[in-house]
């Protein structure tokens, strides 16, 4: 272990590009996936942190968003379906030296990875999650996901699903997650920065990519991608910066009506009564989370980003004092410690 | 029994000499039979005696008391002999209220010591056991068994009326009052109960008076009180010398993974979710983060399989442990380990199944499921200690398999081996077979699935280790380039290479060592904790002069190299199992002999007299 922690440090970090984090392997996902746009977005991330690539590593489950991992030239493991953050998870109590990206997707982390997705987050493992959401299963060839909306038609809800969907974001922040965000695939410039926030955030980072899957599932985000309803309907989220957004000639203001937010024309809002945004109020952050089309705007960026305990920090400080305080553990010690008997050779 | 009587009584008492003897504690949940089991077996192993243990528990924490249900035991046999078993039949029980006497007595000798409380004999207690009237006033109690009331409770206020204590207080040390007296019929020092009386009140000097006091009164209403006619002697055993250590199985696994950190100096990650009987292994390894040991209670038994394999890939030892139920979650984390040819070790402590079935009681019914409960092709090394002192090695052993073939392993240990203890014979862990841990860093001729053509286990790199950057997963992979493959031909060839890997194992077992003669009318072949029951039977038979030898399995998959061999050696072979007939089956398939075997599945240890009864019925009266 503590090897590579040393070697890590004394090395500098060499001058990636891109390139050097594309795998040998060929992209298998459908042509005009949103999945293509992801990878190089990250790809071209990976430079920007400042860290060896053999220090990073990808983990996925199962899904079209879990082949991920097979396409980045750092460590990898496609694992089994959900089970990804407790992967991840054991693999930073093993190694807290190493960079760890969860890669995964609405079926594969809120639903059969719902719990797992549920104690990642409160527990607060340093890592980053990258959840692609294109609100279908496409690997199983188009039945609904649990983000699908009530009433969705696939080949497994002919009559249209029965069940309400999950809000990723919501999710997230009930769990106790540290940072919550979230972009949009084809919106390159947007996924570098916010990928870059939540790559370097310490804790559990949680990102969700609103991702198109242009065969089951085509344009479920159209209400933030074509560009007028984009432009329309989509409110960027920064730090300190009131919310506002819409056409120049349309702008428009969310803010805090009583308890409750609503949208107004910004010009009838007094700037003292903007609301700004602090991405440190987990408060605000939740109720930004349920903000969605036709009554409100589409909230991009940084929901929240806070500090607190990280799980394996707490986990190996615990190690380090017991042996700092009591010395590394004998085992020829530990055996004949407490409560032993002789038995003689004469007795017998 | 009055103060005067005192200097002189006892003096004029018999004391006998025995070999052996069973001695079962029983009451309620609450009544601390466990902790009073536990303390005479400690004063048994420091009076020298060889000891087997069984603690019997509701699964409730404080089942109702006084009910049939909520009944707590603890039944220990000690002896001058090796003992291999906690024993079958009682030469002495205590029954500390109505409830206990109803479950236990059937297992009583005729002509047992039968110690009861007689206060607990109350309306109330009576009715909840259902006893339409005092069974204590039946002269038939008294006819069949050597019975002593004793008012275990009146006697205990009596010893303790001046301390600062409730009465609840005071009334829950009576178990130490029943210690005392059991501790002098046996002829027991009293002075290990003492010491721990001493450190476990070492805050709470009013308690540790009331226990010493207690103990003591029991102890010298033993020697006062004209109701005992004689007392025992057991000498000291014949064991080989060295120090020693009471031991229960759960520890010894748990102590197995720290030697095994220690020797590979490679941190030990053991994910698990707690489940009856598996939970005192993470507590005992959360003790000891001085070894490096990394525990993670995770949300579920899904996390804790895959946590430890994600430990894996990071190139730590990946641990997890639980029960027959948690096992069959783990089921597809585990294929994952298989495919993607990582070192992880699981433990299942077996208990009484199916579903939740009987949580604290033990089974060995979970073989089929450690050998074949996964889907698909999905060969997994499986071995199985015999004794409670065996779980250390066998945990060792399963580290050192896993790092060195790159292969989950299972152990199958259960409930009966988890809790109960043997006088151990500490080792030297000098002595224990190097753990070789080597995790490639030389990047020329580099694939993920090259194999050592010796052991067909593929390189372990840690990431973060420059150049050697790769990506594994549950997709089939291409041989030696770890590329994803829907080859047909490379498929096979991948089935059969995890399945040789396996096999290859059988490297490591050492020549099966036979209780008896190479050749002749029957082997007995067990596995797991059936050892000692087996063993007892098989001497007694021998001793009686047949033909009989047994073997005790600790390698399940793969098998011995020389059990094929070894079985045909003799004409008949019956194989005891706490199940309908498990490796009877293996056997069977393996080797197409005409094994038989004898099963009973009550979620208790097999009882020697009845493997005995087997073993003669089989022979067929020619001996």
């Amino acid at each position: 272990m503590s090897a590579t922690e040393a070697g890590a440090a004394a090395a500098p970090t060499p001058k990636y590009t891109k390139k050097d984090f594309e795998s040998d392997q060929d992209v298998r996902w459908c042509p005009g996936c949103g999945d293509y746009a992801i990878l190089a977005a990250v790809q071209k991330t990976m430079p920007d942190l400042g860290i060896p690539k053999e220090d990073i590593v990808f983990i996925s489950g199962i899904g079209c968003s879990s082949r991920f991992p097979y396409y980045m030239n750092t460590y990898g493991f496609h694992t089994i379906h959900g089970r990804a953050p407790a992967i991840a998870t054991g693999l930073r109590v093993a190694r807290p030296d190493l960079k760890v990206f969860v890669v995964t997707g609405d079926g594969d982390g809120l639903s059969i990875g719902g719990n797992h997705m549920l104690h990642i987050l409160r527990r607060n493992v340093n890592l980053t999650i990258l959840l692609f959401n294109n609100r279908i299963y496409g690997l199983t060839k188009g039945q609904y996901s649990p983000t699908s909306e009530l009433g969705k038609v696939t080949k497994s809800t002919p009559l249209g699903s029965a069940d309400r969907p999950i809000n990723p974001l919501a999710f997230a922040l009930g769990c106790g997650a540290t940072f919550v965000g979230r972009t949009i695939d084809r919106d390159v410039r947007h996924m570098e920065e916010i990928l870059k926030r939540a790559a370097n955030h310490k804790g559990t980072a949680f990102l969700e990519i609103l991702q198109n899957c242009n065969v089951y599932n085509d344009k479920v985000w159209n209400v933030v991608y074509e560009k007028e309803s984009k432009l329309a309907h989509e409110l960027r989220l920064q730090h300190g910066k009131p919310l506002l957004f819409g056409p120049p000639d349309d702008r428009r203001a969310v803010v805090m009506d009583g308890v409750t937010p609503k949208v107004m024309p910004a010009k009838d809002v007094p700037e003292s009564a903007l609301w700004v945004h602090d991405e440190a109020n987990v408060n605000t952050a939740k109720m930004l989370a349920d903000l969605w089309t036709p009554d409100f705007p589409v909230p991009t960026g940084v929901f929240s980003a806070v500090d607190a305990p990280v799980y394996e920090d707490i986990l190996l400080d615990q190690e380090r004092r017991a042996i700092s305080e009591r010395g590394p553990g004998e085992i020829a010690k530990l055996l004949t410690s407490g409560d032993t008997w002789k038995i003689s050779a004469e007795a017998s | 029994m009055s103060e005067t009587a005192a200097p002189a009584a006892g003096v004029g008492k018999i004391r006998k000499g025995l070999e052996r003897a069973v001695i079962r504690f029983a009451g309620d949940s609450g009544d601390g039979m466990q902790l009073t089991g536990e303390q005479f077996t400690t004063e048994s192993a420091w009076a020298g005696n060889d000891i087997a243990t069984l603690p019997n528990f509701p699964a409730e924490i404080r089942a109702p008391a006084g009910t049939l249900f909520g009944v707590s035991s603890f039944q220990l046999q000690f002896g001058s002999q090796r003992v291999y078993t906690p024993g079958d039949r009682l030469d002495c029980l205590v029954a500390m209220n109505p409830a206990a006497l109803k479950v236990h007595l059937r297992d009583l000798k005729t002509g047992g010591l039968l110690i009861v409380n007689t206060s607990a004999f109350d309306k109330r207690n009576l009715d909840k056991a259902g006893y339409p009237s005092n069974p204590l006033d039946d002269a038939t109690l008294a006819e069949r068994y050597r019975l002593h009331k004793v008012d275990m409770t009146g006697l205990t206020l009596e010893a303790i009326k001046d301390l600062a204590l409730d009465t609840k207080e005071k009334d829950r040390t009576k178990n130490f009052f029943a210690l005392g007296v059991v501790s002098w019929i046996y002829t027991r020092p009293l002075e290990p109960t003492l010491e721990w009386i001493g450190k476990r009140f070492a805050k709470n000097p009013a308690y540790a008076e009331a226990n010493t006091r207690v103990l003591k009164a029991g102890h010298a209403f033993g020697e006062t009180a004209e109701i005992f006619a004689e007392h025992y002697t057991v000498e000291p055993a014949e064991m080989p010398p060295g120090l020693y250590r009471a031991m229960t199985g759960n520890r010894a696994l748990a102590w197995g993974l720290l030697a095994a950190a220690e020797r590979s100096k490679v941190p030990v990650v053991y994910g698990a979710y707690p489940i009856t009987p598996a939970s005192s292994v993470l507590e005992e390894l959360a003790i000891h983060k001085r070894f490096r040991i990394r525990t993670i209670q995770a949300e579920d038994e899904i996390a804790a399989v895959t946590a430890a394999i994600g430990a894996a890939f990071g190139g730590a030892i990946g641990v997890t442990g639980s029960s027959g139920p948690g096992i069959a979650l783990k089921g597809e984390g585990i294929g994952l380990a298989v495919t993607a040819e990582l070192p992880l070790v699981i433990f299942n402590i077996q208990r009484a199944g199916p579903s939740t079935g009987m949580p604290t009681k033990t089974e060995q019914a979970d073989l089929m499921q450690a050998l074949y409960g996964r889907n698909s092709e999905s060969p997994v090394v499986v071995i199985a200690p015999a004794t409670p002192g065996d779980c250390f090695y066998i945990a060792y052993e399963a580290v050192r398999i896993a790092a060195k073939y790159m292969v989950p392993v299972i152990v199958l240990s259960d409930g009966f081996l988890a809790n109960g203890s043997e006088p151990w014979l500490i080792p030297d862990p000098a002595t224990l077979p190097p753990i070789e841990i080597n995790y490639r860093t030389e990047r020329e001729g580099f694939f993920p699935y090259l194999r050592d053509p010796a052991t067909l286990a593929r390189p372990w790199v840690r990431p973060g280790t420059p150049g050697l950057e790769h990506r594994i997963g549950g997709l089939e992979k291409q041989d030696v380039t770890g590329n994803i493959s829907y080859d047909a031909e490379n498929h096979d060839h991948m089935v059969r290479t995890r399945a040789e890997k396996v096999r290859r194992v059988a490297q490591e077992i050492p020549p099966t060592s036979i209780n008896g003669p190479a050749t002749g009318d029957l082997l007995v072949v067990g596995w797991g904790g059936t050892y000692g029951s087996i063993t007892a039977a098989v001497e007694q038979a021998q001793a009686e002069g047949k033909s009989v030898a047994s073997i005790h399995l600790r390698h399940l998959n793969p098998l011995p190299p020389d059990l094929g061999h070894i079985l045909r050696e003799y004409r008949k072979v019956l194989v005891p199992e706490i199940n309908l007939g498990q490796l009877v089956r293996v056997l069977r398939a393996e080797y197409l002999v005409d094994a038989v075997g004898f099963n009973r599945v009550r979620g208790l240890p097999l009882a020697s007299d009845e493997i005995r009864e087997a073993i003669d019925q089989l022979l067929g009266g020619r001996a």
